[in-house]
């Protein structure tokens, strides 16, 4: 007996000795899957929030989402169209390859490549030449005032370490992987231990990292919890510290809790749903032969069939700002001066009767279910609004990453009509236009214009917007850009959905209305 | 979805019963099972449960107060009420309401409708798929048999809801793009296909038991085809546990579809069956909306309850070592 108290008493001893001094676990959760390790395949917030704790883009953006520079220490425009970079010296990747020019060129050839979700990064016609070993210029074929805007997610990859690694071309799809993009080598913050794509992932500090670290963690450790419930239970629980996003109608009960808080903030992030007006005949469809979202009626009526103001209160309740443009007004100055077309199911039929559609048509409906707010609930009620002015659309709930590839430009946009969100990465209209709304041309315009719409002359707007430097004029342009696709209800805006991150009280962490999820900055007691 | 398919499993049993000219009604009250039935409180309150409910289900659209099918009756503003009973609930909906407006009594009625319709039809699927293999198998034995037996076995490593699964997933990819209806038969399909080993070993079995008998061998000295001797004379033969088994299954299919639309791969958000429904009100449980999730669930519950307590009892009163 004796024996066996010392031996206990021995065990506790080396069990409490042994323990890390001060082992802070930052665990979290998101409703979607954490799939390919390589930022070029899809360009999806959550995907490069979570890549941005482990790789690095030339420039950065502080908490306030501010550019500031990152592995370029600074930059300077020569001549407007020819911009030069310094880079950060004795910058080394995880796997301890230098970081040099030859890296960000590979970069931007990579990001440039056929398969790569991110070709709006870098303006189609810039060419990047290496000046000395730490310093690259960008030489763009027109002026571009906000060549750097979106550089903060363009991270850097390896040469090295990608040759090495069978790396060099962009993964294609996101769900089926190849063995490189289960391993990532970045030169940021943290480093990846494992990862099993949608299961779980752990990141380790990186010791030899060129910053000074904010944060006091050991270890951080992600994981998908898809089901809503679940997500909350483990929160309440606290056997995760942090996730994303509360559902809606749980975020009285997480407030309410002791020891749990719910950070909210207006999101960067439109909602809007698409509708293929680029094929002669809808994909799925029963009107054959012709495609009825190519009159601007049945989009128009498609547009006043659905009641926010309902989605607002009951879908969302009271957690959405409904929007009748495209992008956020944090982030257009001139965004009051749009109205949504009122809602106004009368005024739809007669317009779907005017159009030749006095029984409405049927048509499939593409919808993710675990990437925004209540996203399938957006959709289901959406389909049932439509059933009133006599559309029949079918619900396809799905998941983002098989949502992603059917709706995107993986599988041609295999879509006839769907619900996609998203926020600049620029932070400015000039990105919307060119990826929401310009016409696919396959070499980054219209690549996430999910529904073809096309109007060239918003096109030429676009390129004016790029060019202009005078805040004034600039604004005007893209205000036309914006009322051109809204009178002809190019693209239907839904609303602007509200951060909501449940955190335990033991974890400090920054909220960027981005919704990047950067733990980087985390501080847990 | 008929009336003849949901009767089919009740109608056989009473066939295996009787199948004699004499009064059809005598037959029944004057056998065994009969007694066995009248003698157990049990079983009977099991057997009025389902009746009701099948019953119920079947009714639907006469008696359900709403179309909760009918999209463009729900408005999203009447969505998540409580109970009629409980503070703020509606008259108009006596169970409440779902996030969209849906009313959960109606969507019960509608979704057990669609839940029996699929379990009949896959366990009706799958007894017609094992018997005739597992009558093949025994009564050709050799290569066939051992084919047969081996594909029988690796089936039954794997959890029947991961084969449902996986057919699932292939007949999803293959119906891709057809508008409407496709679900149903996807589900009917893969629960059914993953429900035939039990009969099939079962029914081979008994038939290698069954094919050295005499009528078996008269059988084939008059010269009838082998077809013609498996299903007539050995099947009739070999029927009766597969009916126990089947009436088991059909809980079991039951709960694999409810499942499979729980995990999201069964019957569409809009037309929901208890499963989806589970689902749904999953989502709700932190914020106090119970009853999206307590209802269906209870159904479900009561639901396979009885249909397993009706299977139990049919495998007793069959059994005349248990007699």
């Amino acid at each position: 007996m004796k024996l066996r108290i010392t031996t206990l008493a021995a065990a506790l001893a080396v069990a409490v000795l042994t323990a890390p001094a001060e082992a802070k676990t930052f665990r979290y959760a998101f409703q979607g899957d954490l799939n390919a390790l390589d930022p070029y395949t899809l360009n999806e917030t959550f995907t490069l929030g979570a890549m941005g704790n482990v790789m690095e883009g030339l420039t950065k953006r502080d908490k306030d989402l501010k550019i500031i520079p990152g592995l370029a220490e600074r930059w300077e425009i020569v001549e407007p169209t020819r911009w030069r970079f310094y880079l950060r010296k004795g910058v080394k990747f995880h796997g301890g390859e230098p970081f040099t020019a030859d890296d960000v060129i590979f970069s931007a050839e990579r990001a440039l490549s056929p398969e790569s979700n991110i070709k709006s990064r870098i303006a189609a016609g810039t060419k990047v030449v290496k000046v000395d070993d730490h310093t690259v210029e960008f030489i763009t074929t027109g002026p571009n005032p906000i060549l750097h805007y979106e550089w903060d997610t363009w991270y850097i990859f390896s040469k090295a370490w990608s040759e090495a690694n069978g790396a060099t071309k962009v993964q294609t799809s996101s769900s089926q992987l190849s063995p490189f993009t289960l391993k990532a080598n970045g030169t940021g913050p943290f480093i990846i231990e494992s990862h099993q794509p949608g299961v779980k992932t752990v990141f380790k500090p990186n010791p030899n990292w060129w910053g000074k670290p904010e944060h006091n963690l050991t270890e951080v450790i992600f994981q998908t919890i898809k089901s809503d419930a679940t997500r909350v239970a483990a929160l309440l629980s606290g056997e995760i510290d942090m996730m994303d996003p509360v559902p809606v109608q749980d975020i009285a009960r997480v407030k309410a809790n002791a020891s749990t808080d719910v950070l909210t903030g207006p999101e960067l992030r439109t909602i809007f749903l698409n509708m293929d007006s680029l094929r002669d005949e809808l994909l799925y469809s029963d009107v054959k032969g012709k495609n009825p979202f190519k009159d601007a009626r049945v989009r128009k009526a498609f547009y006043q069939a659905i009641d926010m103001e309902a989605i607002h209160s009951r879908v969302m309740r009271g957690n959405s700002a409904n929007s009748a443009i495209l992008i956020s007004p944090l982030l257009f100055s001139r965004s009051a001066e749009f109205k949504r077309h009122p809602y106004d199911p009368d005024a739809a039929k007669k317009l779907l009767t005017e159009a030749g559609y006095p029984n409405g048509f049927a048509v499939e409906m593409d919808c993710p279910n675990d990437r925004y707010v209540n996203d399938e609930a957006i959709c289901q009620a959406v389909v049932a609004m439509l059933a009133r002015i006599g559309i029949k659309a079918k619900l396809n709930a799905m998941p983002k990453a098989k949502y992603f590839e059917k709706a995107g430009a993986t599988q041609k946009y295999d879509s006839s009509f769907n619900l996609l969100g998203w926020t600049p990465g620029s932070f400015d209209s000039h990105n919307v236009l060119l990826n929401l709304v310009g016409c696919r041309d396959g070499k980054g315009s219209g690549a996430f214009n999910y529904g073809g719409y096309c109007n060239p002359k918003v096109d030429e707007i676009a390129g004016k917007v790029l060019t202009e430097n005078d805040p004034t004029k600039r604004d005007e342009l893209i205000a036309q850009a914006y009322r051109i696709v809204h009178d002809e209800a190019g693209l239907i805006p839904l609303h602007q959905q509200t951060l909501a991150w449940g955190v335990s009280k033991k974890v400090k962490i920054v909220q960027r209305a981005d919704n990047q999820i950067l733990f980087y900055w985390a501080q847990k007691e | 979805m008929s009336a003849e398919d949901q009767g089919l499993p009740m109608a056989e049993t009473s066939r295996a019963a009787t199948a004699a000219p004499r009064g059809i009604l005598t037959r029944i009250f004057d056998s065994d099972l009969w007694y066995s039935f009248r003698s157990s409180r049990l079983v009977m309150a099991a057997a009025t449960v389902t009746l009701l409910m099948v019953g119920a289900a079947l009714l639907a659209p006469v008696i359900a107060p709403h179309d909760p099918y009918d999209l463009r009756a729900l408005n999203l503003m009447d969505s998540d009420l409580p109970p009629v009973w409980v503070q703020g609930g509606d008259p108009r909906f006596l169970l409440g309401t779902d996030d969209q407006g849906r009313d959960i009594l109606s969507t019960i009625l509608y979704g057990t409708r669609s839940s029996i319709a699929i379990s009949v039809l896959a366990v009706l699927l799958a007894i017609g798929i094992g018997v005739s293999l597992g009558l093949v198998a025994g009564y050709f034995g050799g290569i066939v048999d051992t084919i047969i037996m081996r594909i029988a076995d690796v089936k039954l490593t794997f959890p029947a809801i991961l084969v449902a699964l996986l057919i699932n997933g292939i007949a999803q990819t293959l119906f891709k793009g057809r508008l409407g209806g496709a679900e149903f038969w996807i589900l009917v399909l893969s629960i059914g296909l993953s429900f035939w080993v039990q009969y099939a070993r079962t029914v081979r079995g008994m038939t290698l038991v069954e094919k050295n008998k005499e009528y078996v061998q008269a059988a084939r000295l008059i010269g009838l085809s082998r077809a013609a001797i498996m299903f007539k004379h050995v099947l009739p033969n070999v029927l009766s546990p597969v009916l126990v088994i089947g009436t088991i299954n059909l809980a079991l299919a039951v709960i694999t579809e409810a499942t499979l639309s729980f995990l999201g791969v069964g019957l569409p958000p809009t037309e929901p069956s208890l499963g989806t429904m589970i689902q749904i009100g999953n989502k709700y449980l932190f914020s106090g909306s119970w009853w999206m999730v307590a209802f269906p669930g209870l159904t479900l519950a009561i639901l396979v309850l009885a249909v397993n307590l009706l299977g139990d009892w049919l495998r007793d009163a069959l059994n005349p070592k248990l007699r």
